[in-house]
């Protein structure tokens, strides 16, 4: 018969198999390094770790998860820019090689183009954004989250995501040539 | 002041109203796709990173080597420095005894020519004794000299 702790272990086991590419997938896109954001992803899941008996479950797993990683990229941010030195050594790669990524479905090979051309607007868009307006930009529109989600996840209001996600969108679409 | 709404008016007012709709839905549909070839995007590019293959090998080769450099380095600088504080302490220690030599030589010399000066003193003190008393004292050794030969 299994033990509570075992029992715990399976559960944390399952969570980490269900949420862990899309943590990862999160981190990615906020870094657009890859060696970082797999860094991140075990730092995130050690510390969900750590801390999961104290996980109520009044949050969705995701959401708990995301708000740890949230917190985990904003430490990792800040001690860069104290440890100034380590800038040179950062492997993010730029948004040209970040819009290559683009599945070929059935479109023809100008739509791709398109496609990969609209993308890169859009990181370079997403390059322009404050930490804070990004996070709640990749949130909604990578993970797909709904605002309350979101609010949970990074601790804001429903209203300031909102009006992060409106600012967003217009530094988007003005990038992409659209109205405003 | 009141506004005339006239019918010509409004038609045109809802014709713009309508067009201004229709370019914005029109304009949120491109961004709608847009945005979800950004997510696909993403999503694919997630997905190669996740699964790509880690030279975990060639990293714990590396990290291996790094380490062993480090450590025979590190083993260098322990070695080089006790090496050196060992050598500074029998230098000191050698030192040291060489002085310590020196000056129980420098007392030993000292001590012998004080005992030269102290018999040297006691050898002027017996030839003077021995110069004065005797004289004092000769005719009763003769004296004696003399009994005895009778």
């Amino acid at each position: 018969m299994a033990t509570a702790e075992e029992l715990a272990a399976e559960e944390f086991a399952r969570v980490v198999a269900t949420h862990r590419q899309q943590i990862f997938r999160f981190l990615l896109a906020s870094t657009r390094d890859m060696d970082l954001a797999e860094t991140l992803t075990q730092d995130c899941f050690l510390k969900a770790h750590r801390h999961w008996s104290g996980f109520r479950g009044e949050s969705s797993a995701i959401t708990w998860l995301m708000r740890i990683a949230i917190n985990l990229q904003k430490d990792h941010w800040r001690n860069r820019r104290v440890q100034f030195w380590r800038h040179t050594r950062s492997n993010a790669v730029d948004s040209e090689e970040a819009s290559e990524w683009l599945p070929s479905g059935e479109s023809s090979p100008e739509q791709q183009l398109l496609a990969r051309e609209q993308v890169k607007r859009v990181w370079r868009a997403v390059d322009g954004l404050s930490e804070r307006q990004r996070t709640v930009f990749l949130l909604r529109y990578v993970e797909e989250m709904d605002i309350a989600e979101i609010g949970r996840a990074t601790g804001l209001s429903e209203g300031t995501v909102k009006a992060h996600l409106s600012r967003a969108l217009g530094r988007v679409r003005g990038e992409l040539g659209g109205r405003k | 002041m009141r506004f005339e709404h006239k019918p010509g008016n409004n038609a045109r007012e809802s014709e713009e109203r309508t067009a201004r709709e229709s370019a914005q839905s029109v304009d949120d549909l491109a961004l709608d796709r847009v945005l979800t070839d950004f997510r696909s995007s993403v999503h694919a590019w997630s997905e190669a990173a996740h699964n790509r293959p880690r030279p975990i090998a060639a990293a714990s080769r590396r990290a291996v080597w790094r380490k062993a450099a480090a450590w025979s380095l590190g083993s260098m600088l322990v070695i080089g420095a006790s090496g050196g504080s060992v050598v500074e302490y029998r230098h000191r220690q050698e030192a040291a005894r060489i002085a310590a030599a020196r000056e129980a030589q420098q007392q030993r010399a000292l001590a012998e020519e004080r005992e030269r000066d102290a018999e040297k003193e006691l050898a002027k003190v017996d030839s003077d004794v021995a110069r004065e008393v005797p004289n004092a004292m000769e005719p009763l050794a003769q004296l004696m000299t003399e009994d005895e030969s009778q």
